[in-house]
């Protein structure tokens, strides 16, 4: 059995927290070998690189180090987190001065990196490594009904695509068909939801928000699907606000770890179902689940 | 010099001459103090000094004194042999005296031109005078090899440019194969609708060509065949054709067609490749009407026959020529040809590569060869411009370079897209009243009546944004993108950016090499450039040459061009093919190799070295032989050879150390 | 009087791209150091090992070889050939106590007239700061050397032998 590490970076223990649960609730149904990365730390998001690049790249390199002592591969569910882990990597093989300095940082630290780790997304492991055969026969529960929206947000796209297709992703898709539901056709899957904007710059983020949960809505989809904590807590938490300044679309957004979990027929209260803004039980109990 | 055999008597007779050139070399060489340091080495009967060497009087002076002196070898210390190493063998061979007894010595652009110090210099001359005068010795008599000309040529690819190149060359008296992959010639051309910027309707301009083709005396056509072997060298290629069966016999059959009526197939069935998968046909069909030879085929992937053996065969009885014969196989042919003319064309660049244009996703975006189809009277709508859905598009958008000018796809510019781009324009809004949008870079339109075509399209009411489009999506934002397709642009004339929402997206696609272009140019021994377009032997003034002698390109294989141009180059390509056949014989520079056989040690060190294959192994005599006609005289196996049994005429081991000790001798 | 060493260089230049450039420098009436003398070749693929050694041995103190860049032969490979001839000549003229920088491989293209230029000026000043090679004036020494030997051995003096052995 491969053995994983979990890197669950700061939203998945806050604003993110159905999504580690259901995440590793669905690990263990699916009997995999993953234990939370040591003493890790923040990756720096987005934000910092763009403030300090060598600082940041010396902060989330920390984390890759820390891993190195395992030599285990490292799965990181949120989105920035997987991006920044990867730009790291790809910036400390291909430039000399960032690498020495480092490098030079981490080993203060007591702190060796070579660069051999490979940070992966869950989507990744679970289509490639478990396997869509292994998943389709624990899926007890299919929840036939069920019209999702798959959602994947930018970052795991932009501006490498590792795993799956820029343009057009499937391996959410993939998966989400699996478990018995069916995923609309829309062109919206890969656009901004506003990022942090909803924060600061109001008027685009939330308008950014909108326009995909309107789309979602248009398509018939009965819950939005999503793979990335600030593309679901924009989606999720700005409904309110959305509908003051447009109108209101009450559309549920759910993690794919959640529906596979129910799927699995694991218990919504170990999938942080509840913790939802936008409630999901009418949707899902449409969708033959409670 | 240390020789001890320095006797004037037994070394040949040399004749030196230093070249004053005006001023260019006398003003930084003594060449007096040369001529007379000359004058005294061991072996030179003749030293002279002359202002213009090159000029008649100096050749004249070199050929009297060859005569009257008895010379047996001569020296010119002048300019560069790159310029008058030819002029010079002249004058020896004027003179009575094999012109490869000659060496030049570079004292203008190697010295004169070069050094600033007047000592310095002309003890360089001197240098190079007396290393020229102790290697002239060892030249040996030799001639230049002539090798006869086959006058048959071979013309690969039956589009316009192998139709244009195979009637030249048969109307100047020459037989002419012409071999063409698909089952009828044309090529691309043949499925255009009109063509810019005249609107001539491409198939009234090019069936006479192609109906010429197959009634040309001189022309023998091979269609639905591939060349899968070429051998041999200049003035000598044995070719080896595969003929693919197309179950009909191709003298017997008429083009009637009755056979196709007939077919079980009641209705057409299978997407057509020459409609670009918009129309059907059975699996006995014909490309078009027009197609040249006008001779059916069964396709074996569809046909029930050929499948299953199991069909009453209502084609074969309908056929009042007994033409169709389902055993029949592939046919191998050999031709020997002097010279081949490849012609093999272009494919477009494959929209899959841009998914962001949602070709496939979305059925209202075509690419250009489509709509090529969907314009023409001929194609599969009669010429309606009409959708998969079978609606009428109110609103086109046409987005230019498309797998052209993209640092992520093509680099290149196809040159073409922009002017059928803006024919396709013409030609939509003619057929539909669609209001009309293109979204391009830059509008090119170098050739002859081109910017006046724009100038016309610009007072048609077309819209022109400039500006590379995002993606086209069917997402929409307003209630009028309701339904549509939604072009994300930035203008960048008007600087915002804008959604331009249309009916159908047509795709200006790039043009590429064909996709086996690697395969081919290997078949033929010939070179491709970076991007995998065939490669000329000089961008400007050998651009149908090729650095393989007796091969020439012509169209769109060697660059993306247009059909004027495509057609002077396959004239020009003709030309060159004419030139090489009327001479009669092919002169070959004599500086090639051979091989000592009593010294071959059998070693085949030799043997994988040469880049043009000269060289083989006789496993009877345990001994390697170079094919002087093939060798290029590189040198590389004479370099290599521990025995030394190889020399490399004019540059023999003797003459190359007899110049390394010439110049570091004092 | 002290003279300046003026160090001599034999350079072979192929025929197509160096030969080419070193006419091209001319027409551009280029300056450079006039201690080189070219032997053209067809391609630098015809340089034998044996020409560069042969040069040393005849007294050259540089040993120069041009040819087209790799990719770019005229005869497809034949710089292929030499690139890989000459990197194990280096290597064994390192061996003869022939140092870096008295035999160099340059790549020179036909439009490169002015590295040319850079090239010949550039080894000729680091020739001269490595002084006379003398290969033929070193023959003559070593040859008096074993002469001196000879003699000495059939004059039968054995404490001299003892000498010339350590």
């Amino acid at each position: 059995m491969k053995k994983y590490l979990y890197f669950p970076g700061c939203s998945l223990k806050g604003s993110g927290k159905a999504y580690e649960e259901s995440f590793l609730a669905v690990c263990k149904a699916l009997g995999m070998d993953i234990r939370e990365l040591e003493d890790w730390n923040c990756c720096g998001a987005t934000a910092y690189m763009s403030v300090e690049e060598t600082k940041s790249y010396a902060l989330a390199g920390r984390n890759l180090a820390i891993a190195e002592r395992e030599d285990l591969d490292v799965i990181a569910p949120c989105s920035a987190c997987y991006l920044v882990l990867n730009k790291t990597q790809k910036a400390l093989k291909e430039n000399t001065e960032i690498r020495r300095k480092v490098v030079n940082a981490l080993k203060a630290g007591g702190l060796d990196y070579k660069g051999t780790v490979k940070v992966r997304h869950p989507l990744d492991v679970l289509i490639n490594d478990v396997g869509l055969e292994k998943i389709s026969k624990l899926i007890k529960n299919p929840v036939k009904g069920l019209k999702l929206a798959p959602y994947y947000g930018c970052q795991i796209v932009r501006p490498y695509a590792t795993f799956d297709d820029q343009h057009d992703p499937v391996t959410m898709d993939k998966l989400m068909k699996a478990a018995g539901a069916e995923c609309v056709t829309w062109p919206l899957k890969t656009r901004c939801c506003g990022g942090s904007l909803t924060g600061t710059v109001p008027e685009v983020g939330l308008r950014l928000a909108y326009i995909i949960l309107k789309e979602a809505k248009k398509r018939g989809a009965g819950a939005i699907v999503t793979l990335c904590p600030l593309c679901q807590f924009n989606l999720d938490g700005y409904q309110g606000k959305i509908a003051s300044k447009y109108e209101s679309v009450d559309m549920p957004v759910l993690y794919f770890t959640q529906v596979l979990g129910l799927a699995m027929g694991l218990p919504g209260s170990e999938l942080g179902i509840k913790r939802g803004i936008i409630s999901a039980e009418a949707v899902l109990a449409g969708g033959g689940l409670r | 010099m240390t020789e001890n055999k320095s006797k004037k008597e037994t070394l040949p007779r040399v004749g030196f001459y230093i070249c004053h050139c005006g001023s260019n070399i006398a003003s930084m060489i003594d060449v007096l103090e040369v001529q007379k340091y000359a004058a005294a080495l061991p072996g030179v009967a003749v030293s002279r000094e002359y202002k213009y060497m090159c000029s008649d009087p100096g050749q004249e002076m070199i050929a009297k004194d060859i005569k009257e002196h008895k010379l047996e070898r001569l020296v010119v210390a002048a300019c560069s042999p790159n310029l008058h190493e030819e002029t010079f063998r002249k004058a020896a061979a004027k003179g009575g005296l094999n012109p490869f007894f000659f060496q030049m010595v570079n004292i203008r652009e190697h010295a004169a031109w070069v050094h600033e110090d007047k000592k310095s210099a002309t003890e360089k001359a001197k240098d190079l005078a007396r290393a020229a005068i102790a290697r002239v010795r060892f030249h040996k008599s030799l001639d230049k090899k002539r090798v006869a000309v086959d006058p048959n040529v071979l013309v690969v690819g039956g589009g316009i440019a192998g139709i244009h190149a195979a009637l030249t060359l048969a109307n100047a008296g020459k037989k002419v194969t012409l071999v063409e992959r698909e089952a009828t010639i044309g090529g691309h051309m043949a499925a255009f609708d009109k063509t810019f910027p005249t609107l001539d309707c491409a198939a009234c301009i090019l069936t006479p060509k192609m109906s010429a083709v197959k009634s040309h005396p001189n022309i023998t056509l091979w269609t639905y065949s591939e060349v899968s072997k070429v051998e041999g060298y200049v003035g000598n290629y044995k070719v080896t054709v595969t003929r693919k069966p197309r179950f009909v016999k191709e003298d017997l059959c008429v083009g009637c067609m009755e056979c196709i009526d007939a077919c079980v197939f009641k209705e057409p069935k299978f997407k057509d490749k020459f409609n670009q998968g918009l129309g059907k046909r059975k699996p006995v069909y014909i490309d078009f009407p027009q197609a040249t030879p006008k001779v059916v085929l069964v396709d074996p992937e569809t046909c029930i026959q050929l499948k299953t053996g199991k069909c009453k065969q209502p084609c074969a009885a309908a056929c009042d020529r007994k033409a169709f014969d389902f055993n029949q196989k592939a046919e191998t042919k050999e031709l020997q040809v002097g010279a081949i003319v490849l012609s093999t064309g272009f494919k477009t660049y494959d929209v899959a590569r841009s998914p962001q244009y949602g070709y496939g996703r979305y059925p209202g975006v075509y690419t250009a060869l489509e709509v090529e189809r969907l314009v023409n009277a001929s194609g599969p709508t009669s010429g309606e411009v009409v959708l998969r859905d079978g609606t009428h598009p109110k609103a086109v958008g046409i987005i230019h370079c498309v797998g052209s000018r993209d640092a992520k796809t093509n680099k290149w510019c196809s040159r073409v897209c922009c002017m059928y781009s803006l024919k396709l324009a013409h030609l939509i809004k003619e057929h539909s009243g669609a209001e009309v949008y293109n979204f391009y870079i830059d509008m090119r339109a170098p050739g002859k009546a081109y910017e006046e075509f724009y100038d016309k399209l610009l007072g048609e009411g077309v819209h022109f944004i400039r500006g590379r489009v995002d993606e086209v999506t069917d997402w929409a934002m307003t209630p009028e993108e309701e339904g549509k397709l939604v072009l994300r642009v930035e203008d960048t004339l008007a600087g915002f950016v804008r959604r331009i929402p249309v009916d159908m997206v047509v795709l200006s696609t790039g043009l590429e090499p064909q996709p086996d272009a690697q395969e081919v140019r290997r078949r033929f021994n010939i070179g491709c450039g970076s991007e995998g377009f065939f490669q000329e032997r000089h961008p400007k003034l050998a651009p149908v040459n090729t650095f393989t002698d007796g091969i020439y390109i012509a169209g769109a294989c060697q660059a993306p061009r247009d059909i004027p141009d495509t057609v002077a180059q396959a004239g020009a390509a003709a030309a060159e093919a004419l030139s090489l056949i009327d001479a009669g014989f092919v002169e070959l520079e004599p500086n090639t190799s051979h091989i000592v056989e009593e010294e071959c040690s059998g070693c085949k060190t030799c043997v994988p070295l040469c880049p043009y294959s000269a060289i083989t192994f006789d496993e009877a005599k345990k001994k390697a032989t170079i094919n002087e006609v093939l060798c290029k005289g590189c040198g590389v196996c004479a370099a290599a050879c521990p025995s030394g049994s190889i020399r490399q005429n004019l540059f023999e081991d003797d003459e190359i150390f007899s110049e390394i000790e010439g110049v570091l001798a004092k | 009087m002290s003279e300046q060493f003026e160090p001599k260089i034999v350079a072979f230049f192929c025929n197509w791209c160096t030969y080419t450039a070193a006419d091209l420098a001319g027409v551009s009436r280029l300056k450079y150091a006039p201690n080189a003398r070219v032997i053209r070749v067809m391609c630098s693929g015809r340089v034998d090992p044996q020409f560069v050694l042969d040069a040393f041995a005849k007294g050259a103190d540089g040993v120069l070889l041009g040819g087209c860049h790799p990719g770019d032969c005229h005869y497809a490979e034949g710089n292929y050939k030499t690139l890989r001839r000459m990197r194990m000549l280096t290597r064994m003229l390192k061996d003869m106590g022939i140092y870096d920088g008295r035999f160099r491989l340059e790549w020179i293209s036909g439009a490169e007239g002015d590295k040319v230029k850079s090239v010949i000026n550039d080894m000729t000043k680091k020739v001269r700061a490595l002084g006379p090679l003398d290969l033929p004036g070193k023959f003559k020494n070593w040859d008096k050397e074993i002469e001196e030997l000879e003699a000495q051995v059939n004059k039968g003096d054995k404490d001299k032998e003892a000498v010339h052995a350590g």
